[in-house]
C-alpha cells in the first residue's frame, strides 16, 4: 500500500514537484533571510566593535569605571604579558591593545608658527606589526582618500574632514599636544601619510589614527595601553560567548580590591551597547518572525489547497471501501514526505545563498559615500545555528498543518458527498 | 427468494435539507434483491436512483426505514463498518470511469486487493484473471489517459470484478460510452453475472442497459413505481 502511494505521489507532479519546489522556494527564502537581517543588524554592532568596544575589552577596574572619560592615567601597565596570558585563555580570539586619547592637533607653517589647529581624538592601534590585522579590521585601505597609510614610525592618517578643517595635506608636519600617562604635557610631531573618510560623522570630524607604539612614546605609555580588544576570530559577535569569557577572566579576582587589577568586559556590557545587543537580538526575532509567519500562511495554503484537490480521489477510495482515517492518516504522510523534502532542499539552498552573501557581501560604499551614519558598506549575511531548523518551521510544520486542516474535510463531508465530488 | 436475499429494503426513506426545509429524495421504498440478479433502477433524472444506489452502498444512510445489505443494517454501521462492508462485498462501477489516473491499468485494478492486505502473488493472479475477463491484459502497462472510453470503462468493471464481491452497484455505466462499446461492457457483465453469479445491480434510463437487464425496477418521484421481471 505504501508503495502504491509513494508511485502515486512520484508520478503526479501537481502531488509531488510542484509543492515540494513551493515548500523549496519557501524554506529557502526564511532561512535566507533569517541570515540576511541577523548579518545586517550583526553588522552594525561589529562596527562598534571593531572601531571602539571590541567583542570583549579588557582594561583596568578604574578606567572600566570611567571609560566614557578616556582615562589614560588609569591605564593598564606591563601589556605585553597580560596579552600573554589573554592568547593563552582564550585563543579563538585576537587580542589588540589600543589607546584611545584626545588632544589638539597643531599644524605649524615653515617658519614653525601655528597655520591651524583643531581638537582631535586619537586611536593609537597596532599599524605596523606585520601580523597585526587592525588595519583590515577598520578597513583603512579601501577608507583611505588622499595619501598612503603609515608605513614607518611617527606617520599618522586624519579623518579627511579633519585634514581639510586644518588645511594640511599629505606629508605635511602636525603636532599632537596632550598630556602624558602621568599627567605631565606632551608634545610630540607626527607626519600626516594620508586622509581616510570612515563612514562615520563621529570618526570624520576629528580623528588622528597612529600606531600604539608611536602613542605609547608620545604619551609617555611605555608597554601600556588604555584598553585591550578582544575580537572572535569568526569575525561575529557572540554575546553568550562573550560574557562567559568576561565571567571567567573576571572570576581570578573578584576579591581583589585593586583598582588597577584588569577586568574584561563583553561588548553588552559596555555602556548603552548592551540595549543595542539586547534590541537587535530581539528585532532580528521578531522580523524573522514575521517572514516566517507569511512564508507559512502560503505553504499552509499550498497544503490547504492540495488536499481540497484530491477530494474526488478520496471519493474513489472510499468507495473502495478504505478507511477515512486511513485517507487522512496517508495525506499527513504524504505531505510529511513533502514538507522534509522541501525543508531539506530549502534549508541547502538558502544556507547557500546566505554562505555567499556571508562570505562576498554586497557592496555598497558607491553609495554610502559621503553618508555620516556609522552602517556597514558591506552588507553581509551571516549563517547561525537557528539556519539549519528554522525553515522547517514553515516548509514542514505549515505544510502539515495545512493538509491536516484540509483533510479534517474527509470527516465533516459525508460520505456521499466526497463520493459525489467525483461526478464534478 | 427470500432465503438467498442479499439486499432488503423495507420502508425506506431518504430526506435532504433544502433551504429552511427538507426535500424527500425517497419515499417508502420497499425492495428484496437476490444473490445472482442482474437489475436495474431506472428512472429519469431526479427520481432517487442514486440516492438508493448510494445508501445500498452505504455512502450514505436512510433517514427512516430500513436497508439491509449482506445482512448487515446499514443505519447501526459504523464508519469503520461501512468501509469494511464495501471492501470486502460491494464493487462499483462510475459513469465516468474514475481511475486513478496516475496509476496503471494493473494499479488501478490492484487498489481493491491492497485495500485487501493481501499477498503480492495472490494480488497478481486475481489482477490478471480480472484483465483477462475484460479482455486487457495487453494494456496492463498503460495509463487510463492512453486509453479509450471504452476500455476505461472495462479496467472500471475488472476493478469492481477483481476482489469477486458479491454486489456491483453500476450508476450509469454507459453514459460516456458509444453504442458497441456500451454493448461489449454489459456483455462482460452480464457474462461474469452469470458465471461468478455476482448480483448487478445499475441506476440507469438508458435504453442500451435497460435492454440487458433481467429485472426492472422503475422509480418515480423517490417511489418504486413498477417491478418487472424478464423471462429469459
Amino acid at each position: 500500500m505504501i508503495k502504491f502511494l509513494f508511485k502515486g505521489l512520484l508520478r503526479d507532479k501537481s502531488r509531488s514537484r510542484l509543492p515540494v519546489i513551493v515548500v523549496t522556494i519557501g524554506v529557502t527564502l526564511s532561512v535566507f533571510m533569517h541570515a540576511y537581517i541577523v548579518g545586517f543588524m550583526g553588522d552594525i554592532i561589529e562596527i562598534n566593535a571593531r572601531f571602539t568596544h571590541g567583542h570583549m575589552k579588557v582594561m583596568t577596574r578604574s578606567y572600566a569605571d570611567n571609560m566614557q572619560q578616556l582615562p589614560n592615567d588609569l591605564a593598564m601597565a606591563d601589556v605585553s604579558s597580560l596579552l600573554n596570558d589573554l592568547n593563552s585563555q582564550f585563543p579563538a580570539t585576537t587580542w589588540s591593545p589600543r589607546i584611545q586619547f584626545a588632544g589638539l592637533i597643531d599644524v605649524p607653517d615653515i617658519n614653525g608658527e601655528t597655520r591651524s589647529q583643531g581638537p582631535a581624538t586619537g586611536l593609537g592601534m597596532d599599524l605596523l606589526s606585520p601580523l597585526s590585522t587592525e588595519k583590515e579590521r577598520l578597513n583603512l585601505q579601501k577608507s583611505l582618500i588622499r595619501g598612503r597609510l603609515p608605513e614607518k614610525k611617527n606617520e599618522v592618517l586624519l579623518s579627511e574632514e579633519f585634514s581639510r578643517k586644518l588645511a594640511i595635506d599629505p606629508g605635511e608636519q602636525l603636532t599632537l599636544i596632550s598630556s602624558t600617562m602621568n599627567g605631565s604635557m606632551a608634545i610630540h610631531n607626527f607626519i600626516m601619510s594620508g586622509t581616510v573618510a570612515m563612514g562615520h560623522e563621529a570618526l570624520d570630524k576629528g580623528t588622528i589614527i597612529a600606531d600604539i607604539e608611536d602613542v605609547q612614546y608620545a604619551l609617555d605609555m611605555e608597554n601600556a595601553a588604555g584598553e585591550i580588544l578582544g575580537f572572535f576570530k569568526s569575525g561575529f559577535y557572540d554575546d553568550e560567548t562573550a560574557l562567559m569569557y568576561a565571567e571567567r577572566f573576571n572570576s581570578s579576582d573578584t576579591l581583589n580590591n585593586d583598582e588597577f587589577i584588569p577586568v574584561m568586559r563583553s561588548l553588552s556590557q559596555q555602556g548603552t551597547m548592551g540595549t543595542y545587543v539586547s534590541m537587535t537580538k530581539m528585532w532580528s526575532l521578531y522580523i524573522s518572525l514575521v517572514f516566517i509567519i507569511a512564508m507559512s500562511l502560503v505553504l499552509w495554503n499550498a497544503g490547504l489547497l492540495g488536499g481540497l484537490r484530491r477530494y474526488g480521489e478520496f471519493g474513489i477510495r472510499l468507495a473502495m471501501g478504505e478507511e477515512k482515517s486511513h485517507i487522512y492518516r496517508t495525506l499527513i504522510y504524504e505531505s510529511l514526505i513533502i514538507g522534509i523534502a522541501g525543508s531539506i532542499t530549502g534549508t541547502a539552498l538558502g544556507l547557500f545563498f546566505a554562505w555567499l552573501m556571508q562570505k562576498y557581501g554586497i557592496d555598497f560604499s558607491g553609495i554610502m559615500q559621503g553618508s555620516s551614519m556609522m552602517i556597514p558598506s558591506v552588507i553581509r549575511a551571516r549563517i547561525t545555528s537557528a539556519d539549519f531548523y528554522i525553515g522547517f518551521i514553515p516548509g514542514l510544520a505549515a505544510t502539515v498543518i495545512g493538509t491536516m486542516l484540509s483533510g479534517i474535510g474527509i470527516y465533516k463531508r459525508q460520505t456521499a458527498k466526497l463520493f459525489k465530488e467525483l461526478e464534478t | 427468494m427470500e432465503n438467498s436475499s442479499i439486499i432488503k429494503i423495507e420502508n425506506l426513506v431518504k430526506k435532504f435539507p433544502m433551504g429552511k426545509g427538507e426535500f424527500t429524495a425517497l419515499s417508502g421504498i420497499g425492495l428484496t434483491l437476490s444473490q445472482g440478479e442482474f437489475a436495474g433502477l431506472i428512472g429519469p433524472s431526479g427520481s432517487g436512483k442514486t440516492t438508493l444506489l448510494n445508501i445500498i452502498g452505504s455512502l450514505d444512510v436512510p433517514t427512516s426505514g430500513l436497508v439491509k445489505v449482506l445482512g448487515q443494517s446499514i443505519s447501526e454501521l459504523n464508519a469503520k463498518e461501512s468501509a469494511r462492508l464495501r471492501k470486502e462485498n460491494l464493487g462499483f462501477i462510475f459513469q465516468s470511469y474514475n481511475l486513478l489516473a496516475v496509476h496503471t491499468v494493473y494499479e488501478n485494478v490492484e487498489f481493491p486487493l491492497l485495500l485487501l492486505g493481501l499477498s503480492s502473488g495472490e494480488r497478481k493472479k486475481m489482477v490478471m484473471d480480472a484483465l483477462e475477463w475484460v479482455g486487457l491484459t495487453d494494456k496492463i502497462r498503460s495509463k487510463p489517459p492512453q486509453l479509450s472510453g471504452g476500455e476505461c470503462q472495462r479496467v472500471a468493471v475488472a476493478r469492481a470484478m477483481v476482489k469477486k464481491p458479491s454486489i456491483v452497484l453500476a450508476d450509469e455505466p454507459t453514459a460516456n460510452l458509444d453504442a458497441a462499446n456500451s454493448h461489449n461492457i454489459l456483455k462482460t457483465m452480464e457474462e461474469l453475472n452469470r458465471e461468478l453469479k455476482t448480483s448487478f445491480l445499475f441506476a440507469t434510463h438508458d435504453e442500451k442497459v435497460i435492454n440487458y437487464l433481467h429485472r426492472k425496477i422503475f422509480l418515480l418521484d423517490g417511489r418504486i413505481d413498477k417491478d418487472e421481471v424478464v423471462s429469459n
